[in-house]
């Protein structure tokens, strides 16, 4: 005999829909530590929602996979309860619960419902199992919601870190700050060569004192940033080596010769403006 | 007080905390910015390498004291395809993968002392020392 087909649950959930609504209700606001967080109301309201559509997915008969189509609708609206609640500050456990405290609700219901002990078994697995996917779901779906929000600020912060800024008249500065990866360098490279394109400058002073560790791969990104520059016509020049970083390019055998170095911004900017034929004066 | 600390190294965030951590160990074991600086990087170039070369694998930090010297240990490990000629691995310039060639050589000039075993097919060991 096939259970689930023979399971009460969908008639309970449609018969009882309104006590098991207030009994849920009740047992969420008591358990609800987080009340400057959501409204009542609207608690209130996910609940009537939720179990609308629970009650609609039950009626196919298929307990046991969410991941039917029967069930798409139930799924969707726990994705963005649990968005809205990682956005609201709950936490994974607190947002959870919106779930499994529905479970004594139905439990009790059962367990009125239903008097002979062996069928009581089998039914509150069903649901313990129905609740258990459900809850795992939501917390599947919060954890996507927080990981979306690390993609976009890692994108913002790569964009956020690369400015190329304009010295002078023809003097580009592309401050680097953190980890020169092949990503990063990517970006580096092509705001600094479209900077260059706007602005027809002659010289770009990449300056490295915000990288904290200079190796073969990070020489090797910088190298091709300082070629790709020259092909479009500007000079660049490396500062903010600083005296650890020095020793370190050398005992590793980098060969930085063909480019020029400064140990400070401030230098490398001196020497821009003289190869420019500028001078700055002292009134 | 001896310290111990192992690290996976699976992706190129790994680099980044393993570089962090060495950084860490170096300052404990009270080593000076120059002497952090080449340790770091060093452990930098063979993690690295570990990732890219060996597909992966782990490193094992370990604070040393020897008499009245302090020094830092480092150890990567991998299973990856190993190094069929360590001594043309370790010339400047000799690259497989399109890099600069000199990350071996440069974490052993690095290092005080450095020490590599390679088996074909089975994997490769890189032991760098840095005495403060």
């Amino acid at each position: 005999m096939d259970m689930t087909h023979s399971s009460k649950i969908p008639e309970i959930l449609k018969i009882h829909e309104a006590d098991l609504l207030s009994e849920w209700n009740q047992e969420l606001i008591a358990t609800n530590t987080r009340k400057g967080l959501i409204k009542e109301a609207e608690l209130q309201e996910e609940c009537r929602e939720f179990l609308k559509l629970l009650r609609i997915a039950a009626q196919s008969g298929n307990l046991s996979n969410i991941q039917a189509l029967e069930w798409r609708e139930v799924r969707e609206m726990l994705s963005s309860i649990s968005r809205s609640r990682s956005q609201k500050g709950f936490t994974p456990t607190e947002t959870a619960t919106f779930i499994f405290s529905f479970k004594r609700p139905l439990f009790d219901r059962l367990r009125q419902q239903l008097h002979d002990s062996a069928e009581l078994g089998e039914e509150v697995w069903q649901a313990t199992d129905l609740l258990d996917r459900l809850g795992l779901l939501v917390i599947e779906a919060y954890q996507k919601s927080r990981e979306e929000v690390i993609l976009r600020q890692q994108e913002e912060m790569m964009e956020l870190s690369t400015p190329v800024v304009k010295l002078w008249d023809g003097i580009l500065a592309l401050p680097i700050i953190g980890t020169l990866d092949s990503a990063r360098t990517q970006v580096v490279m092509e705001s600094l060569l479209q900077k260059i394109v706007e602005t027809g400058s002659e010289v770009a002073i990449i300056d490295i004192t915000g990288v904290p560790t200079v190796d073969t791969l990070t020489a090797q990104h910088l190298l091709k940033t300082v070629t790709a520059a020259r092909l479009m016509g500007a000079d660049c020049i490396i500062s903010g080596i600083r005296p650890q970083i020095a020793q370190t390019i050398v005992y590793l055998g980098i060969d930085l010769t063909d480019v020029t170095t400064k140990a400070t911004l401030a230098d490398a900017f001196l020497m821009a403006l003289k190869r420019r034929g500028t001078t700055i004066a002292r009134k | 007080m001896q310290k111990i600390e192992e690290m996976k190294i699976q992706s190129s965030a790994d680099v980044v905390l393993v570089r962090q951590a060495v950084r860490q160990f170096a300052i404990e074991v009270g080593f000076g910015l120059v002497d952090q600086t080449k340790i770091v990087t060093a452990a930098s170039e063979l993690a690295r390498n570990t990732l890219d070369y060996g597909g992966g694998g782990t490193v094992k930090l370990e604070t040393l004291q020897e008499g009245g010297r302090r020094g830092l240990k480092l150890t990567f490990d991998d299973q990856g395809p190993g190094i069929p000629d360590v001594d043309m691995a370790l010339k400047d310039g000799f690259t497989t993968g399109g890099g600069l060639g000199m990350g071996l050589g440069g974490a052993k000039r690095l290092a005080n002392e450095f020490e590599i075993e390679s088996v074909v097919g089975e994997g490769t060991r890189v032991i760098v020392v840095r005495w403060k």
